[in-house]
């Protein structure tokens, strides 16, 4: 009984120990001749941006265009090396994603304090669009924070847990 | 009643021509790039225009250097030039910034021979020398120090590459020259042989000067500390040009030097 009590406990614990932060994110789908799915970087900043965590990017790969993620390039991106900070990963393709940043060390370890999530996405000969969604951290209850893009964005939802609801 | 009003005139812009050699043409170069995320080739444009940026004549690449984030020399190639601009091409190796410059020392010359004011110019005092000849009278030298530079970062800017040389007329970007945005204002320091200059003349002007009616350009002169302070008004290139002028001439003879500094800049948008 002890045992699976403690099985459990274990099981649980990376959760217990971290207030949620996931992001769903539409990629829009866009009805135009030559198509290359987006790059994307999140990151959360501070109002006056002296803290920036970087969240994630999602790119081909190739270094040469991330300085068009121009935000994520100069608050962060070109003081790193590949592999990037966060969950870096592929491109996607146009939908909705689930995002769940709870994981990333540098965002737990966030003083209280007020922020923005930053989402920047730019297309290879299409736009680029940066859309930012302000949050307070760590969260006391539950918060669910939206918002949309216009061009290259579509509707994002943020939802903050607190690690004991 | 028109021809002594007409010849006058004439004579009045013949003054301003020879008075004012420096303020002719625009002198550029214009990087392909100024922002990467990786390491590769860029090509470099240098020509004299009163367009920003459209080339009229090749600049001579004579005394160009690129320098590289470590300090070090980067490589140059493909230098070419030809009827309307000079071109370079510069190997972007490592992370930092490089800077590439075209600095010199040019002699001007005014002399007065069989009852005519002549000029003559060269990059050094042995040249004048030699190309004023014999029985010219009234002869006066003046010295020019120029410096035209641009800067292009591969990854973070650093400042090595940045470092005043400590003769002419320089900047030291408090401000680093590729951080440049849009809704931020830039602070430079502008110096005379490694010193602070105040009350130096800073001419900005926005890249498309073919596309509009007006230069829309702006002037601003350096503080007490040698600092002036640049709001850009929109995301584009910008053509920077600073210029003094001061009695310490190097060369025997001459009275007057004149400096010139000279700078190409992107900003970007937020």
């Amino acid at each position: 009984m002890r045992l699976i009590t403690l099985i459990v406990l274990l099981l649980l614990a990376p959760l217990a120990l971290a207030d949620r932060f996931q992001l769903v994110l539409e990629v829009p789908r866009m009805h135009v001749a030559e198509y290359h799915a987006p790059y994307l970087a999140f990151w959360v900043e501070s109002p006056d941006h002296s803290t920036i965590v970087p969240l994630g990017l999602w790119y081909d790969g190739r270094d040469k265009w991330l300085k068009d993620l121009r935000q994520w390039w100069r608050r962060t991106g070109r003081s790193q090396q590949a592999p990037y900070d966060g969950l870096t990963g592929a491109t996607r393709a146009p939908g909705l994603h689930e995002l769940d940043f709870s994981d990333v060390k540098a965002l737990q370890a966030l003083p209280t304090g007020h922020y923005a999530l930053v989402v920047e996405a730019a297309r290879e000969v299409g736009g680029r669009e940066v859309v930012r969604i302000p949050f307070d951290w760590p969260p006391q209850s539950i918060q669910k924070h939206s918002a949309n893009g216009s061009q290259e964005l579509g509707a994002m939802q943020l939802t903050l847990t607190p690690d004991q609801p | 009643m028109m021809m002594p009003t007409l010849k006058k005139a004439g004579l009045l812009a013949l003054l301003l021509a020879v008075a004012l050699p420096a303020q002719a043409h625009k002198r550029w170069l214009l990087p392909s790039n100024t922002v990467l995320s990786q390491p590769q080739w860029i090509t470099v444009d240098a020509s004299v225009s009163n367009d920003i940026f459209f080339p009229e004549r090749p600049f001579p690449l004579k005394g160009l250097t690129a320098t590289g984030p470590d300090g070090k020399p980067a490589e140059v190639d493909n230098t070419l030039e030809g009827h309307r601009r000079s071109v370079f091409d510069v190997n972007l190796t490592q992370a930092g910034t490089y800077r590439l410059a075209i600095a010199g020392q040019f002699f001007f010359a005014s002399y007065q021979l069989g009852g005519e004011r002549k000029r003559a110019r060269g990059r050094s005092v042995k040249e004048i020398r030699a190309a004023i000849p014999k029985g010219a009278t009234q002869v006066k030298l003046s010295e020019t120090v120029s410096r035209m530079e641009t800067f292009v970062t591969v990854g973070a800017p650093n400042r090595t590459a940045l470092k005043p040389t400590g003769q002419g007329l320089e900047l030291d970007p408090i401000t680093h020259p590729n951080d440049l945005y849009t809704g931020e204002q830039a602070r430079w320091r502008l110096l005379v042989d490694g010193k602070p200059a105040a009350g130096v003349q800073v001419e900005v002007v926005p890249a498309g000067t073919r596309y509009r009616d007006q230069q829309n350009d702006w002037q601003l002169t350096s503080d007490a500390n040698g600092v002036v302070t640049i709001d850009w008004h929109a995301a584009g290139r910008y053509f920077v040009e600073a210029s003094t002028a001061d009695d310490n001439a190097s060369a025997f003879g001459a009275t007057e030097r004149r400096l010139q500094y000279l700078t190409t800049v992107e900003v970007l948008p937020l």
